[in-house]
């Protein structure tokens, strides 16, 4: 019995200090995500899960895997066919087309600074709740890649250099649908876009023109375009909140949005707000990417709104069509919008395909 | 040996809920912790079922709660003796986020009758520094500028029926005034002090806050909502009003389980 109970406490003591990798006794080489400054001292630390670290291994496979079509049923359709990096990881097509040839019903989301995305909600809907199972859906949606996981881990699987690259990453070349997502979701947390224009005025490295002033007070100003409700401040570089709203879009649902995934009427029509970085290369604009320009996002909100039911309260003047602002004020608008766009991320060597 | 362990691990069990005193009598302890639950003029609502329109305010305006955060800081208990335990940190009661209509200090303050409790809605101008709070950044908690920086201190929102009888939206944002808003702003500090009197905490640390929403509107000042109902944060008067009708939001509600 003394015995017994000596085993427990040392189990206990053991257990405690397990790290998660380590259930088959592998560690890949830690890494470490460059965080710009401004980030580091205004955003809580990236929401990083326990049960997988950041590993160089595991960045460089998820890389790999992210450029390559083998996730998809006929080997044509890789992720990054429709989170193109010179579109800020989004598509420049209204609706992404699938392997066969039939086109989805939402505009591709960018896919940066997710790391920071602390609310667990990813999609336009917050149907994933993490990156890793973000990454389970696409491979099996019929419209998308159209594929089975047991298919696509059986092709990779059979290439040895996939099973080197696994090995390297995890400690197995067994391979499925947990470690190619893991290593997928590595990667994406790595696409950390922080050198904007404005990032470089926020740290006195750079000069606003006056309509670009004009156009962050617009956004800034309550009585005006009242942007930064949803859409954030200086101090939130992410420029999102992160929830879901309905903003005015539609008098009549036709997509449920946030409400597919809750089944909460309240919810119907509500997506997420998307970040505001780098809208120079992710036109077309909304859920729905029905606007192909960013004059024709502002006129929306500046005459544009409908009611409907689930309308967000922080839609104003919506009988008038909305905020009503001047010509000089829109363009001002359009040009601080513009200075949130970052060439360096989309030219990133990073975040390009590898060799 | 077998006794031995058996302390060891009732000792492991116990350092969790009491503490020495200079004589080595074991103290208990109580987690500090605060519960908010919503009414409207003195009956408690479902406040996440208040999205419809369906309740009427001191000027008779029918209103909707579609979405409601407040700041609250400067948690303290007052000993009997008169020392005051300030309890570090601030929490956000968010209505569409699980669990954060309650505030879980994680603070263990000593099982006993208190005085008074008390806390802060909103910052103190000490403390309202703009951006200094990483979580409260990125939920979008900042106030432009413009205005002054620093936080919110509340955001309550939905949709109400005005006199024409149309339905429109309303943002009660309750922000520290701000005359002259640009760049010559000068601020006036409208975060309140909440006391919400004596506790008995010998069993618990948990108290029931009641906070009575239909009071934003109507004490001392009945609010207009037909004209005071969008574009508040830039409104100086609007956010003294608003300071005023504050204090009786909160009282003090019942606890439970004591």
């Amino acid at each position: 019995m003394k015995n017994l109970a000596y085993l427990f406490l040392i189990g206990l003591l053991i257990s405690s200090c397990k790290s998660e990798d380590d259930d088959n006794g592998y560690t890949a080489t830690p890494a470490t995500l460059e965080i710009p400054a401004l980030f580091a001292q205004l955003l809580p630390t990236p929401n990083i899960p326990q049960d997988n670290p950041l590993t160089e291994e595991g960045i460089a496979l998820g890389r790999k895997l992210f450029f390559d079509p083998i996730l998809s049923a006929d080997n044509t359709l890789a992720c990054a066919a429709c989170h193109r990096p010179q579109q800020g990881f989004s598509d420049q097509r209204q609706f992404s087309i699938g392997i066969d040839g039939i086109a989805g019903t939402r505009n591709s989301m960018p896919l940066q600074n997710l790391a920071f995305n602390s609310s667990n909600t990813f999609n336009w809907n917050g149907s994933a709740n993490s990156l890793e199972a973000q990454g389970l859906e696409p491979v099996t949606n019929p419209i998308e890649m159209h594929n089975t996981w047991a298919n696509a881990a059986s092709e990779i699987e059979a290439r040895e250099d996939y099973r080197l690259l696994f090995e390297q990453a995890f400690g197995t070349s067994s391979i499925d649908s947990t470690l190619v997502t893991k290593a997928m979701a590595q990667f994406i947390r790595t696409l950390i876009s922080g050198d904007s224009k404005f990032d470089r005025y926020l740290q006195e490295e750079a000069t606003l023109t006056p309509n670009e002033l004009n156009g962050f007070n617009v956004f800034m100003d309550e009585s005006r375009g009242d942007c930064f409700h949803c859409h954030g401040n200086p101090n939130n570089p992410l420029w999102t909140d992160n929830i879901f709203h309905n903003n005015g879009l539609d008098a009549v649902i036709t997509d449920r949005g946030r409400g597919d995934v809750t089944g909460d009427p309240r919810d119907f029509g509500l997506f997420k707000s998307p970040s505001l970085r780098n809208l120079a290369f992710t036109a077309p604009y909304m859920h729905d990417g029905r606007f192909a320009t960013l004059e024709e996002v502002i006129d929306h909100y500046s005459e544009g709104l409908v009611f409907s039911e689930t309308i967000d309260p922080l839609m104003k003047a919506i009988a008038d069509g909305g905020v009503q602002l001047t010509p000089q004020d829109k363009a001002d608008l359009k040009a601080f919008l513009l200075t949130l766009s970052d060439p360096s991320f989309i030219n990133n060597p990073d975040f390009s395909p590898p060799n | 040996m077998k006794n031995a362990l058996l302390i060891l691990v009732l000792a492991i069990g116990f350092s969790s809920c009491s503490k020495d005193n200079d004589d080595n009598d074991i103290a208990q302890l109580v987690t500090a912790q605060l519960s908010f639950n919503h009414q409207w003029d003195g009956e408690d609502i479902d406040i996440f079922n208040s999205s419809a329109i369906q309740y009427t305010n001191a000027n008779g305006e029918m209103v909707s709660i579609e979405r409601l955060r407040y700041l609250i800081s400067e948690l303290s208990f007052e000993q009997t003796d008169g020392t005051i335990i300030d309890i570090e940190g601030y929490h956000l009661v968010d209505i569409d986020i699980q669990g954060a209509l309650t505030f879980n200090t994680g603070i263990e303050i000593p099982a006993e009758q208190y005085t008074n409790v008390s806390f802060r809605f909103g910052f103190s101008d000490t403390a309202n520094i703009d951006g200094a709070y990483t979580d409260l950044n990125v939920v979008n908690w900042g106030v432009p500028m413009m205005l002054g920086g620093g936080y919110h201190y509340m955001q309550m929102e939905g949709s109400f029926i005005n006199d024409l009888n149309e339905e429109l939206n309303y943002q009660f944002h309750t922000i520290r005034a701000a005359e002259n808003p640009g760049e010559n702003v000068q601020n006036t500090d409208t975060s309140f002090t909440v006391n919400l009197g004596p506790l008995n905490a010998t069993s618990s640390g948990a108290v029931v806050v009641n906070v009575d929403l239909a009071e934003w509107y109507k004490n001392p000042n009945v609010w207009n909502l037909n004209e005071l109902y969008t574009m508040l944060m830039p409104n100086y008067d609007a956010q003294i009003l608003m300071s005023q009708n504050g204090p009786s939001v909160f009282t003090r509600g019942v606890e439970l389980n004591p």
